[in-house]
């Protein structure tokens, strides 16, 4: 074990399976920098947050691939390198941009092995950085794992720590399904205990970071960090608050969900994506359909409000879920309020 | 013809105005008090100035990430993009665009854009406007380098001549995609030529001197305003700055933001060119000049103190009412 950050695990990852599988590329914009210009070919970018530096010089620019601004031509070249034999990890730099390339995603990748009656393995996986609180505005900020979740084909996987950061992208990159890897831009700073080594987390097994009796609270990416938070202050009360980090939204771990909603009789979900038809409301969902018999109070949402992530960091804060929030409606939900 | 005193006194003083602001921003970025990602414009102003010099609040742009020359050249109001800038309440968007999706469609401004290549099909939705109105107004479409290799511009473009639309588009060369040469990123290196593939005349031009980008766009206008469809500019330029603000520029010799500066600076070719020529003197120049670092210093000054958005604004404006 080391104490790593995010950014550490992410490269920690990539470079483990580069290393291991030949026919493991990445492409996107910036992956490397400083093609073309006037400082000679030295590498300039390494990616927006870092995650690729140092690739090109060990691994070569045949397999660390600079594209020009072309998202539809990155997923879809992904695509044919993934349907021909590479295992390509392409980035599209904020998943806002997703939109130019959709079609890519959800017509194409999505739906290959399906249509073509199981006869070809589809091995993309698309990192992406999402995530608000930067002041990056409505078309830097989005997080649209909810959306993607929602097409049958995709995996999509949402790592809130560094250990998870370096396990969850190698099964990724082994993954002979595509995979929408959702890194969070507020995250690549924050540091934690990677383990040394091959390090693989498996898709659709959720963890557990708060062990509780009381509530079950289920957070995705960033917001496993506020729950992990409001579920300390609230056990020093306490309140016992079992925090579900389902990792993987597609597959989702029902099962994880569903046994602590059977023993707490409570569910709160705390989720960045939007509020309506977001995996908030796929898992209130899940549990007044399944578990209906077991739940002591009605199942509560934390969701930013149905609105664009504004610019302004005035506005911006608003918008995103506050500890706050998130502790008033843990005790709503229980019954108990503040001392 | 050769542009009156008073034009040129006013080109230059839109010059000036985008070159003092974006310069104001790269120092007050470093007090911490502008959030987000900002893209300056420092070293293209005859693009923007050159372009919409020719237009009229009726007139539409579509602009890009790098947009507050375009902005100013169009008329918007530079307290307000100031404001806007800082996240402010009275800012042009109400603070929620920010740098990246200043607007202003009384000046016929529809947007910077975050998204690259994001700006051509409304350009050419906008030109389809016109021209369904007969209002022989037209639409501008700017774009960089890096958006040239994106297919929903290759998409506007065909469309555009499909339709024979009165679009005009600017391509603004400044070398880079981000922290990417162009030499590298753009496949035939000649932007203009890829534009007469899809059917249409293009040009290049110094985008350095505002004389050939008001010429060329004089051009491109009599086409589009007489029915012959779009067509395209590609200006060779240069931006002072990075990509965005913090960019450590490793893509960049170390001298040739230095060197651009001494030989590219478009506002002191522009001004060499009217003393020497005896259309403008430098008393009147330099008059403009404190002008304009007035006007900066005001917007600076009233962003700094003006007041934030309220919680009730966050959620208005998502639909026309709720």
């Amino acid at each position: 074990m080391a104490i790593k950050t995010y950014r550490e695990a992410l490269s920690d990852a990539l470079a483990q399976e580069m290393r291991r599988d030949p026919t493991v590329i990445i492409l996107g914009e910036d992956v490397v920098g400083g093609l073309g210009g006037t400082a000679g070919e030295d590498e300039a970018a390494g990616g927006t947050f870092g995650v690729t530096a140092g690739f090109a010089a060990e691994f070569g620019r045949r397999r660390v691939i600079d594209t020009p601004i072309t998202e539809s031509a990155i997923v879809g070249a992904a695509n044919g390198a993934a349907l021909t034999g590479l295992r390509p990890v392409a980035e599209v730099m904020f998943m806002d941009f997703m939109g130019v390339c959709l079609d890519q995603m959800l017509n194409q990748m999505a739906k290959f092995r399906y249509m073509f009656g199981g006869k070809c393995d589809v091995p993309v996986v698309i990192r992406t950085l999402m995530g608000a609180g930067f002041g990056a505005g409505p078309q830097h900020s989005q997080n649209l794992y909810a959306m993607l979740t929602a097409i049958p084909g995709l995996k999509v996987a949402l790592p809130s720590s560094p250990a998870d950061a370096k396990g969850l992208l190698a099964t990724a990159i082994r993954d002979n399904d595509p995979v929408i890897f959702c890194e969070h831009k507020l995250l690549y700073g924050e540091t934690g205990e990677v383990p040394d080594g091959e390090y693989l987390v498996p898709f659709g097994k959720a963890n557990i970071t708060r062990s509780g009796t009381d509530v079950t609270l289920v957070a995705f990416s960033r917001m496993v960090l506020l729950a992990n938070k409001v579920a300390d202050k609230l056990a020093r009360e306490g309140i016992s608050v079992e925090v579900i980090d389902p990792r993987t939204t597609s597959p989702l771990d029902r099962d994880a969900i569903l046994a602590s909603v059977g023993k707490t009789g409570r569910l709160v979900v705390l989720d960045e994506s939007d509020p309506y038809c977001g995996m908030a409301s796929e898992i209130t969902a899940l549990a007044a359909t399944e578990a209906f018999s077991s739940l002591k109070a009605a199942p509560a949402k934390i969701t930013p409000p149905h609105t664009p992530v504004p610019s302004t960091p005035h506005l911006e804060q608003l918008w995103l879920p506050s500890l706050e929030r998130i502790e008033n409606t843990i005790r709503a939900t229980v019954g108990k309020r503040a001392a | 013809m050769p542009l009156p005193p008073d034009r040129l006194l006013r080109a230059y003083r839109q010059m000036k105005t985008i070159r003092e602001f974006e310069e104001r921003l790269h120092v007050e970025i470093q007090t911490g008090e502008i959030p987000g990602f900002t893209h300056l414009y420092s070293g293209q102003e005859a693009v923007a100035v050159g372009v919409c010099e020719h237009l009229g609040d009726a007139d539409w742009i579509a602009s890009t990430h790098r947009g507050h020359g375009h902005c100013i050249a169009k008329g918007c109001d530079v307290t307000g993009m100031m404001l806007e800038i800082y996240g402010r309440r009275d800012g042009l968007c109400k603070g929620k665009g920010g740098s990246m999706h200043i607007a202003d469609m009384s000046k016929g401004m529809l947007g910077a854009n975050a998204i690259v290549g994001g700006g051509p099909p409304i350009a050419v939705g906008a030109a389809i406007a016109c021209k369904a109105r007969r209002d022989g107004k037209v639409a501008v479409a700017f774009g960089g380098d890096g958006s040239c290799n994106q297919g929903t511009v290759f998409e506007a473009m065909n469309l555009a001549v499909v339709l024979k639309a009165p679009a005009i588009f600017v391509f603004e060369d400044n070398g880079y995609s981000e922290h990417t040469g162009a030499d590298y990123a753009v496949g035939s290196r000649d932007i203009a030529g890829r534009a007469r593939g899809f059917g249409m005349p293009a040009e290049t031009c110094d985008g350095s001197d505002f004389f050939a980008v008001h010429a060329a766009m004089a051009r491109a206008l009599e086409l589009a305003r007489n029915g012959g469809g779009p067509s395209t500019i590609e200006a060779k330029t240069t931006r002072f700055f990075g990509h965005f603000e913090g960019d450590p520029m490793l893509y960049r010799a170390k001298d040739e933001v230095a060197r651009h500066r001494e030989t590219m600076d478009c506002l002191r070719i522009f001004r060499a060119r009217v003393t020497t020529e005896g259309l403008l003197d430098d008393a009147a120049l330099d008059a403009v000049d404190a002008e304009v670092m007035g006007l900066i210093d005001r917007s600076v000054a009233a962003a700094r103190s003006a007041a934030p958005p309220t919680a009730a604004d966050l959620l208005t404006d998502v639909y026309v009412s709720y």
